[in-house]
């Protein structure tokens, strides 16, 4: 039970006195409001009053234009969409398209308010496999780009590219993970202290695939419009998700007693499956921008690099009793999410949900760690700087280094 | 030959007449069955065939639709009504104020104005400009060999400027050390000398931004005995940095992207057509004309009235100008364009449309 908030006592350890006066005290909200009511007024005074009309004169209005996402819904046809990021209108005045003006029409009018959004249609005859450039032109004659590195036709959702990525999805989230939960009956065999080395090897594993994800996170916080904040969006994932995760535990179990074994491991398949989202995105974008190439090494990288996960989540179960549906289970909430992310990033790819899905992902596996971090440090002998547990976990950020090796920046 | 009339006087009313392109492509597209495909043919080819009595059938199409012709690629929407008229502008001449000097000289005063103005450079897109009388290029100065000049100067900006005129005229009235400072005026006297197509610009610095920004204008003298009547147009060839990135975003003749092929330049079917073009790109170190279906006389700076080149293509520096003469011998649609495709393609291209019966 959490505990319930008390005014502070006393100086001698009595509860506080009541507040004194025949005056009638104020309702409690009231008393909260006031100061609210203060900030709204000094607010309205500093922007009907305030100093920035000097600056106001001086300079030209900033504009902001972020480019979300291009696509290529057909031959001869370019959907640019475009979302006002800035503190002020702007109106998109031409469209040029690999240095050429060309007709154009938004699916409203030409001036957008802040963080307003517009789609614009360019009947564009793209050349397959060739880049295309767009740069919108504003009225004041500010220019903002979007580019699409590889022209092809973006796939839709339809059965056929739903299934396409699915299977991407499978052949690098799913079929990896369940190869490592293989590793089970070898774990079964070994003693303790070697089991220990596993574990401290899952959490090498964990943390250079969390500090992996928060570099993609950060990268692509980069690409979301600025009122967005990228990088705070980064924060909530990371340290939200370990608080809400966290909070969640305790109130699963009863008392403040060590994890089981299998709740460890499902929040280990749980850290992993969010990191697969990741890795999921990246390959279906990959594949819908055009980018055949750089999405095939991306599977093939994943494949090897995510057998070592399997490794990961049954590691904390090499005292338990073999229960294969729960083991099916734990393989597919890690692997799953890879088709999931897959199509996210094949059909809807755009730069905030990424960050956050990065960012979330971080912060489950931050979670983990500090489960398993905690579960060694519980143990006879334990704790993770014991020569052989530093040994795994160095182990395990080399596997992850070697294969990562084998997946293209 | 021309009028000394005032700056929006000039316009020709079958000049403002838009949209025949675009109808005749819609039409040539449904009663064809298919869209119109390649490039300057599919504006040019159906009247050109009937004119010649020649067959000209332009098939293709599927998804692609008329995205391959010149209507798709193109600044969109019209200019806001009120401001520059780019179709006023290009057959309009200043003569200025016309008396006679006691010694029997004809005497021209012109009153020029520095002014910082915003001006449309493409439809809807605006930039910031440093003005001659408010307008981008500045007034076509036209006078005669042998004139006594008067220009008034005054520099109503917020940075100094000043007219240097290409031509033959003392050291002092040259306007590149007599630089006038904001509020400050200026006159500028000399004979004009030689006969030719030249042109006038600020030579504050830096150069560049005073050219870029809009400080320029043709400067015609006229030969004593003229030039053959002729159907006359000034065009200046210019560009925008509306980003200020150090490239143009806006390409065109006289500022507006793509005006004269939305709104394509009447032109009776063996009328002379006399074409005064000059080069004031910036950023770029040459620009060019290219004219469809026929080929001109070009006098180079338009100082010799005997030898020229017949040619359709004309490549010309930073300040280098050129007086075209052509007549068309079919009736139809013709394009002109700056052939670096680039410059075309961000708004340096325009139609001619030539016709037997005379424009209504
Ligand atoms: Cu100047």
């Amino acid at each position: 039970m959490p505990e319930t908030l008390t005014a502070p006592p006393g100086p001698r350890g009595e509860a506080a006195p009541p507040a004194p006066g025949p005056r009638r005290a104020l309702p409690g909200w009231a008393k909260g409001a006031g100061p609210l009511l203060l900030l709204a007024v000094l607010v309205l005074a500093f922007l009907r009053f305030g100093p920035v009309g000097v600056f106001r004169k001086g300079f030209p209005p900033v504009e902001e234009l972020t480019v979300e996402r291009i696509t290529l819904p057909r031959p001869g046809e370019l959907r640019v969409s475009v979302v006002n990021s800035g503190p002020e209108p702007v109106t998109i005045a031409q469209v040029l398209v690999d240095d050429a003006a060309w007709a154009h029409s938004l699916d409203g009018g030409r001036t957008l308010g802040r963080l307003e959004r517009r789609t614009v249609t360019i009947p564009y005859p793209w050349v397959e496999g060739e880049p295309v450039a767009v740069k919108l032109v504003t009225a004041t004659g500010l220019t903002f780009d979007g580019e699409v590195a590889v022209a092809t036709e973006t796939p839709r959702a339809s059965g056929r590219f739903v299934g396409t990525f699915a299977l991407l999805g499978i052949y690098a989230g799913v079929i990896p993970v369940f190869l490592g939960l293989l590793w089970l009956p070898f774990l079964r065999t070994l003693e303790r202290r070697w089991v220990d080395f596993f574990l401290s090897l899952t959490v090498g594993l964990l943390v250079f695939l969390g500090v992996d994800a928060l570099g993609e996170a950060l990268e692509f916080a980069g690409r979301v419009p600025g009122p967005y904040q990228g990088t705070g969006l980064v924060l909530l994932g990371v340290a939200g998700t370990p608080l809400a995760l966290g909070a969640l535990g305790r109130r699963g179990r009863s008392g403040a007693g060590a994890a089981t074994p299998w709740a460890v491991a499902t929040l280990v398949a749980a850290g992993i499956g969010l990191h697969n989202l990741g890795e999921g995105l990246l390959i279906g974008s990959a594949y819908a921008t055009g980018e055949i190439a750089l999405g095939t090494f991306l599977v093939v990288g994943f494949l090897i690099h995510n057998t070592t996960e399997g490794l990961g989540i049954v590691a904390p179960l090499a005292r338990e009793r073999p229960a294969p549906g729960r083991l099916l289970l734990l393989g597919a909430l890690a692997g799953v999410p890879t088709v999931v992310g897959a199509w996210i990033g094949g059909f809807t790819h755009s730069p905030f949900w990424t960050t956050l899905f990065f960012a979330v992902g971080v912060g489950a596996i931050a979670q983990v760690v500090f489960v398993l971090w905690r579960m060694l440090a519980g143990r006879e002998g334990g704790a993770l700087l014991r020569p052989l547990n530093a040994a795994g976990l160095l182990a395990g950020l080399l596997v992850m280094y070697a294969t990562g090796l084998l997946v293209p920046a | 030959m021309y009028v000394d009339d005032g700056p929006t006087a000039g316009v020709e009313p079958a000049l403002s007449t838009p949209g025949l392109t675009r109808r005749e492509l819609l039409r040539a597209g449904v009663l064809g069955g298919a869209a119109l495909a390649t490039a300057a043919g599919a504006l040019a080819l159906p009247r050109h065939a009937a004119a010649a009595g020649l067959a000209g059938v332009v098939t293709g199409g599927g998804h692609l639709g008329a995205h391959g012709s010149h209507e798709s690629m193109m600044a969109v929407g019209e200019l806001r009504p009120g401001g520059f008229d780019p179709a006023a502008f290009l057959g309009h001449f200043d003569g200025g104020k016309v008396s006679r000097l006691a010694s029997g000289q004809t005497l021209r005063e012109y009153e020029i104005v520095a002014m910082e103005r915003e001006i449309e450079v493409a439809p809807g897109v605006f930039f910031p400009a440093w003005t001659y009388n408010g307008q981008v290029p500045g007034p076509t100065i036209r006078c005669t060999e042998g004139d006594r000049l008067r220009v008034r100067f005054a520099n109503a900006g917020s940075h100094p400027h000043t007219i240097h005129f290409h031509g033959i005229h003392p050291a002092g009235m040259d306007g590149s050390f007599e630089i006038v400072p904001p509020g400050g005026s200026f006159l500028y006297e000399f004979d004009a000398e030689p006969f030719g197509l030249h042109l006038y610009h600020c030579h504050a610095v830096p150069l560049k931004r005073h050219l870029h920004k809009g400080l320029y204008g043709t400067f015609i003298i006229d030969p004593r005995g003229g030039r053959p009547p002729a159907r006359e147009l000034v065009m200046v060839m210019n560009g925008f940095d509306t980003n200020l990135d150090g490239e143009n975003e806006v390409y065109a003749v006289n500022t507006v992207a793509h005006h004269y092929q939305k709104h394509p330049i009447p032109v009776r079917l063996g009328e002379l057509v006399r074409l005064y073009l000059v080069n004031v790109t910036e950023f770029d170190l040459i620009n060019s004309l290219h004219l469809h279906g026929n080929l001109f006389r070009c006098y180079r700076t338009g100082t010799d009235l005997e030898r020229y080149e017949y040619t359709d293509t004309v490549m010309l520096c930073q300040g280098e100008r050129a007086v075209l003469e052509f007549s068309f011998k079919y009736p139809g649609k013709y394009m002109f364009h700056a052939h670096q495709s680039e410059f075309a393609e961000l708004g340096w291209t325009g139609v001619f449309d030539v016709r037997e019966e005379p424009h209504a």
